[in-house]
């Protein structure tokens, strides 16, 4: 028997897991102001009610309560280091609010304390590469007078001298970029993890609830990540979309190679299994992309704002409002994580280049996260993950699938001890829409 | 080891593998770090390459013909992007046909480049060149 907790930004949610399946669910709000364990409290009992009281052989959790995982990355060239130390963030689950390359500026600098981060991602220059501007990175993130952390993934030669510079908080790991164009974003996340588990945790006020389970807490979007990568192995290439309150984040497992004629691809090397989050597509904290799209909105938005937990009735016109951002959302954080197609002239006539994955043959695209679930429109909101695979290479013809009881980060957590149960579960949870 | 990092590629359109993969490996017999972009490399990924490895020289081949239209400019981005004065060499089939190399190599030197080659060069004399050039 295995629990399976989701400390989330408003609800926790928690699931209980016997050998055969899912057999209970129950969720209470956060309660992250006071104890978080009152909310898991409250969550259990519900839970018990349903179930009977279990005896739990695992306990597992994932967080993202407290603003989850926020995390800045930092880089030399945006499409190389800069692009190679975001992709590492994201794939370790965080919510990557902003990433930067070349010398940071004292504008940037104010930006960073606005953010106030709680784990900075700094790369930049390959190994025996570009020192100086890591160097003055380092600087000026050691001037920045916020309590976060800084893990150093970027020249190796310039490394301890960057976290001399830093101080305390700094940690250095791996290079995200060894050698030009060549990606080892292992390392990174690696630390990325152990820097959650032993600091973070703590200063979100989880430290206490942590030493309940019987593995780490670790990010929720990497649990619903691990989901995901789950669920590859059995439907094969897959796009998941995940919309919430204040990021969106779409999680591709393919290769994305090139399909069409005449294509070259370019840049970094994709991740077969890549994520990406979009700080500023979110149906309550970060609407403003979203209604610029849809201006008459407006007015909803500020309702909102008022109010983030808001939850329309289903039917109502609210509810409508909220499948049409959230269809917006869907658009455009897919056509962000899709590859693009540049039109190049040589003597011989136009060729392509391609810049990132090309998700037009993926098969399945999942639907995550209770705006797109229970918006009572999810085929309608999800129709937006499609393109034509002119230019931006988004899926093409998908089946749309959700899942519909929120287990994809249960299941991410259970396939770290249970895959095969996990898998099994997966497969049967996500419902065709 | 000598230290120095060169930054390589085949520029533009071009496809010719074979030489370039040649001469990376003669630059690297020779004691430098290569830093190989292969064929189809546009002038962006000559100067990313050249600011991320803090590279000490780019080293262009063009073996098609249209050499001269696909550099262009090449020295003034790296003047912009803060790689000022980097030297630049270049060689290969650089003109279609068999335009008087002096007159060539007068392009390229005025479009910014230190050295410019004519075709059948080989690796050694770069090599030697560049060596002496970035004084190892
Ligand atoms: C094989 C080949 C092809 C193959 C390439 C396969 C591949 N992926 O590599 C294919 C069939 C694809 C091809 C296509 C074309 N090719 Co072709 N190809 C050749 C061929 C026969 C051999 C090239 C080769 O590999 N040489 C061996 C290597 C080791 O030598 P290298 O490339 O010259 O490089 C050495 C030196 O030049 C030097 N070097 C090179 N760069 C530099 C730089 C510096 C700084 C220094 C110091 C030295 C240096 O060092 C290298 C190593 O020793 C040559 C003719 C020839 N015999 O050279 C034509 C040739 C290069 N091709 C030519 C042409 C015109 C074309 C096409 C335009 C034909 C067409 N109309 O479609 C296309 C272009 C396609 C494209 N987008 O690039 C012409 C170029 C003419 C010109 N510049 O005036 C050539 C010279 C044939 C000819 N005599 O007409 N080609």
């Amino acid at each position: 028997m295995t629990l399976a907790v989701d400390f989330g930004s408003t609800f926790t949610k928690v699931t209980a897991i016997s050998d055969t399946g899912i057999i209970g669910t129950a969720k209470a709000f956060t309660t992250i102001e006071t104890d978080i364990r009152e909310g898991l409290h409250t969550a259990l009992t519900e839970l018990n009610r349903q179930t009977g009281a279990l005896d739990y052989t695992h306990r597992l959790a994932a967080s993202s309560a407290g603003g989850g995982l926020k995390m800045v990355a930092v880089g030399l060239v945006p499409a190389l280091t800069a692009k190679a130390a975001s992709m590492a963030a994201c794939s370790a689950g965080a919510k990557v609010v902003k990433t930067y390359s070349y010398e940071l500026s004292d504008d940037e600098a104010g930006e960073i304390y606005d953010i106030n981060p709680d784990l900075i991602l700094l790369s930049g220059g390959t190994d025996g590469g570009n020192k100086d501007v890591i160097l003055h990175n380092a600087r000026v993130l050691g001037s920045i007078d916020r309590d976060f952390f800084v893990i150093i993934a970027g020249n190796k030669s310039a490394a301890s001298e960057a976290a001399k510079i830093i101080g305390g908080n700094a940690v250095i790991c791996k290079n995200v970029m060894p050698e030009f164009n060549t990606l080892d974003i292992m390392p990174a996340k690696d630390a990325i993890r152990a820097l959650f588990m032993e600091k973070i945790i703590e200063a979100k006020g989880l430290g206490e609830a942590a030493k309940i389970f019987s593995t780490p807490i670790i990010p929720t979007p990497l649990a619903v990540f691990e989901g995901a990568q789950l669920l590859a192995e059995s439907l094969g290439p897959l796009l998941a979309v995940d919309v919430g309150g204040a990021t969106t984040d779409v999680y591709s497992m393919c290769t994305g190679m090139p399909t069409l004629p005449n294509v070259t691809q370019k840049g970094l090397p994709e991740p077969f299994a890549k994520r990406t989050v979009e700080g500023d597509l979110g149906m309550r904290y970060s609407m403003d992309a979203l209604v610029d799209v849809a201006p008459e909105l407006q007015a909803y938005q500020g309702n909102c704002i008022a109010d983030p937990s808001f939850v329309p009735a289903p039917g109502s016109l609210e509810s409508e409002y909220d499948a049409k951002l959230c269809g917006i959302a869907v658009d455009i954080a897919v056509e962000r994580h899709s590859g693009h197609l540049e039109r190049v002239f040589t003597p011989f006539g136009e060729t392509y280049y391609q810049l990132g994955k090309d998700l037009s043959p993926i098969k399945y695209i999942i639907g995550i996260g209770g705006p797109i679930v229970y918006s009572g429109n999810p085929h309608g909101i999800l129709e937006n993950a499609i393109g034509d695979g002119q230019e931006i290479l988004k899926p093409k013809n998908p089946k749309f699938l959700i899942d519909k009881k929120y287990i994809f980060g249960a299941m991410g957590l259970l396939s770290r001890i249970n895959r095969e149960l996990a898998l099994r579960i997966i497969e049967n949870e996500c419902m065709e829409v | 080891m000598n230290g120095k990092t060169l930054v390589m590629g085949v520029i533009g359109a071009d496809v010719h593998a074979v030489g370039i993969k040649i001469l990376s490996h003669a630059f690297e017999e020779a004691g430098f770090n290569v830093v190989n972009l292969g064929v189809m490399v546009s002038q962006e990924e000559f100067i990313e390459a050249a600011i991320e490895t803090a590279a000490d020289a780019i080293v262009v081949s063009s073996l098609y013909g249209h050499g001269e239209m696909d550099c262009r400019g090449l020295r003034e981005k790296c003047d912009e992007a803060g790689l000022v004065g980097i030297p630049m060499y270049v060689g290969g089939n650089l003109v279609v046909g068999k335009r008087n190399f002096a007159e060539v190599e007068q392009t390229f030197l005025e479009m910014g480049f230190t050295r410019a080659y004519p075709p059948g060069t080989t690796p050694e004399k770069g090599i030697e060149d560049i060596s002496k050039d970035l004084g190892v």
